[in-house]
C-alpha cells in the first residue's frame, strides 16, 4: 500500500528554513464509533509521528483520536546540512511506517 | 372582472412551467467543485495535501504489478498512462460491445483484470480498483467530459434520465428536484451541488475515505430513504451514463476533495 | 405528554424496531467530553503554572464544511533560537469525546513555530491551544467553530 506522501525540497541553502508536508494513509479508528450491530470499534490509530534529520530528532506529533483521518501535518525545520530526513509513523496494532527523504544543502 | 376560468388555467400553467423547470441551462452548469467553501478547495487543489493522492501513488504501483495468470502489469499493455490513459475516464461510462451496454471506468478496468491478466476480479469499491480507477481518472484531469452518445447508448442514457427524474424512496424525491430545481440551497448545514461527477472518484470527507460515483449514488438513495442498488448493476450505470452526458463537456477534476 | 406510558414506550419501541428492520443506523451519541475534562487535561500539561491569552495563535474555519476533517494551523511568533524558542504546541476540545487532540514538540532547530494539520470536531465547540516556551511560560489562543451533521446519513 503506498503508505505515505512526503513533500519536501530536495536542496536548500544553509540555514532556509524548509517546510515538510507529510500526508499517512491510515483510518484512525477513534474508538468511540459503533458498528452496524451496534458494537464499539476499537481505536486504531497513528499514536506518534518523527521526524529525524541525520539522526536528530527535530519535530515530533503526539496524535489522538481527533486527527483527522489519513494525518496530515505541515512543520518546517532548518537546513543544516545535507543528508537524509527520516519520518516515522507508529501506532495501535504494531502500525509503523518509515519513509526518508534526501537533501542536499549548499 | 376576470373571467372564471382565470384562476384554473393560471394553475395549469405553473403546474406545465414546474413539470419542464427541470434542465440546468447549459451556461449555468457549476462543478460541485465551486460549491465548496475556500479550505476544501485549497485540500483538492494541492496535491501534496490532497489525500486522495495516497490512493492514486498506490494506483501507479498496481500499474506497474504484474498480475494474475498471464503475469502482465498494466503498463505491459498500456505503457505510459500518463499518455494511453489521457481522457479514458473522461469517455466512460463507454459502448462495451461484448456486453452490449455501457460499461464505467470500475467495471473496464475490472474486465482487463480478469480477462487480459487472467487475475480474480477486484471486488466494487475496494481500495486496489479504487487505486487503478484514481490513477486513471487523474489522466483526464483538465479535459473535458466527452461521453459520446452514439444511437446504441440512447436508451441507455434515457433509462438513466428516467431514474434521474422518478420520485423514489420513503421521501418521495427525485434527484432531479434537488439537483435540478434545488441547487446552490441548503439542505441542513449543506449546500445542495448540482449532481456533475466531474471529480470521480473522489475523497468524500464525510467517508473520511475515497469512494467512487456508485458509493455516492448509492449514499444518495438510502438519504432518500429508497433501497440503493447493488453496485455494478445497470440501473447505476445507467444513472452514471446520464450524469456524465448531462455533464458533457464540463472539464474533469479528478480525484476531486468533496465534504 | 398525557398519553400513558405504555402506549408511549410501544411507539418509542416500535419505532426503534422499525428503524432497524429498515437497516437504518443508529448511531449512539459517545460521551462528550465536557469543558471541565478539557481544563483538567490542560492542567495536566502546565501543572500549576499561569496560562496567559497571547503569543500563539490558532486558526480554524469559523464554519465547517464536514466535522470530520477540519482545517488547523497554529503558529507562534517566536525567534526560534536555542535561547528563545518554542518547546511544544497543545490543542484542546472541550466537547470531543476527549480533551486531547494533538502535542506538536518543536525547539529551535524548527526554524518557525507553525504547524498544519487537520482535526476531528464531534460538534460546534471552541478549540484551544496552549503553547509551552522555553522560559517555561504557558500561553493560549481559542477559536470557535460551527460543525454541522451532514445532511443525509448514510450507511457506510
Amino acid at each position: 500500500m503506498a503508505g505515505a506522501l512526503i513533500n519536501a525540497p530536495e536542496r536548500a541553502k544553509r540555514g532556509e528554513i524548509i517546510e515538510i508536508k507529510t500526508l499517512i494513509s491510515h483510518p484512525m479508528e477513534t474508538g468511540y464509533r459503533r458498528n452496524q450491530s451496534g458494537v464499539r470499534v476499537e481505536r486504531d490509530i497513528v499514536r506518534l509521528f518523527v521526524c529525524s534529520y541525520n539522526g536528530t530528532e527535530v519535530f515530533r506529533a503526539e496524535l489522538h483520536p481527533a486527527i483527522a483521518a489519513n494525518p496530515f501535518i505541515v512543520f518546517s525545520t532548518i537546513a543544516t546540512e545535507s543528508g537524509a530526513l527520516a519520518f516515522q509513523w507508529t501506532g495501535d496494532n504494531g502500525f509503523s511506517v518509515t519513509e526518508s527523504h534526501a537533501i542536499t544543502v549548499d | 372582472m376576470a373571467p372564471r376560468w382565470g384562476l384554473g388555467a393560471v394553475m395549469v400553467l405553473i403546474v406545465a412551467a414546474a413539470a419542464v423547470a427541470g434542465e440546468i441551462p447549459r451556461a449555468e452548469r457549476r462543478s460541485g467543485y465551486e460549491f465548496m467553501s475556500r479550505d476544501t478547495r485549497a485540500m483538492q487543489d494541492d496535491d501534496t495535501a490532497n489525500p486522495a493522492m495516497l490512493w492514486v501513488l498506490e494506483g501507479e504501483a498496481l500499474w506497474k504489478a504484474k498480475a494474475g495468470a498471464a503475469g502482465r502489469a498494466c503498463a505491459d499493455c498500456h505503457g505510459d498512462a500518463r499518455t494511453t490513459m489521457k481522457g479514458v475516464a473522461a469517455r466512460h461510462p463507454a459502448f462495451d460491445p461484448a456486453r452490449g451496454r455501457p460499461i464505467n471506468l470500475e467495471q473496464r478496468i475490472m474486465a482487463c483484470r480478469v480477462d487480459r491478466q487472467e487475475a480474480p476480479p477486484l471486488a466494487y469499491e475496494s481500495r486496489e480498483l479504487l487505486a487503478l480507477a484514481a490513477f486513471v481518472a487523474l489522466q483526464s484531469r483538465g479535459l473535458p467530459i466527452d461521453v459520446t452518445v452514439e444511437a446504441r447508448m440512447q436508451p441507455f442514457v434515457d433509462a438513466g434520465g428516467a431514474t434521474f427524474h422518478r420520485r423514489q424512496g420513503q421521501l418521495n424525491l427525485s434527484c432531479s428536484q434537488c439537483h435540478d430545481d434545488h441547487w446552490g440551497r441548503k439542505l441542513a448545514g449543506n449546500v445542495v451541488p448540482q449532481a456533475h461527477p466531474t471529480g470521480y472518484p473522489l475523497y468524500r470527507l464525510e467517508w473520511q475515505g475515497l469512494g467512487s460515483l456508485q458509493r455516492r449514488l448509492r449514499g444518495c438513495l438510502t438519504g432518500i430513504r429508497a433501497a440503493p442498488y447493488e453496485y455494478g448493476v445497470p440501473e447505476l450505470v445507467d444513472l452514471e451514463l446520464y450524469l456524465m452526458s448531462r455533464a458533457a463537456g464540463m472539464k474533469m477534476d479528478a480525484p476531486a476533495v468533496r465534504p | 405528554m398525557g398519553m400513558p406510558p405504555s402506549r408511549r414506550e410501544f411507539l418509542v419501541a416500535a419505532g426503534a424496531a422499525a428503524a432497524v428492520a429498515s437497516g437504518l443506523v443508529i448511531s449512539v451519541r459517545p460521551a462528550r467530553a465536557t469543558p471541565v475534562a478539557m481544563r483538567d487535561a490542560i492542567g495536566k500539561v502546565v501543572g500549576a503554572a499561569k496560562v496567559t491569552p497571547g503569543r500563539v495563535k490558532l486558526e480554524l474555519p469559523p464554519l465547517s464544511e464536514n466535522g470530520n476533517t477540519v482545517p488547523l494551523t497554529v503558529s507562534v511568533e517566536s525567534p526560534m533560537t536555542p535561547a528563545e524558542h518554542v518547546k511544544a504546541i497543545h490543542l484542546f476540545t472541550e466537547l470531543n469525546p476527549q480533551p486531547e487532540v494533538a502535542t506538536f514538540r518543536l525547539g529551535p532547530r524548527a526554524g518557525r513555530a507553525r504547524v498544519v494539520t487537520r482535526i476531528r470536531l464531534a460538534t460546534t465547540q471552541t478549540v484551544t491551544a496552549i503553547t509551552e516556551l522555553s522560559d517555561g511560560s504557558f500561553w493560549s489562543d481559542t477559536a470557535a467553530v460551527v460543525v454541522t451533521l451532514a445532511a443525509c446519513l448514510e450507511d457506510v
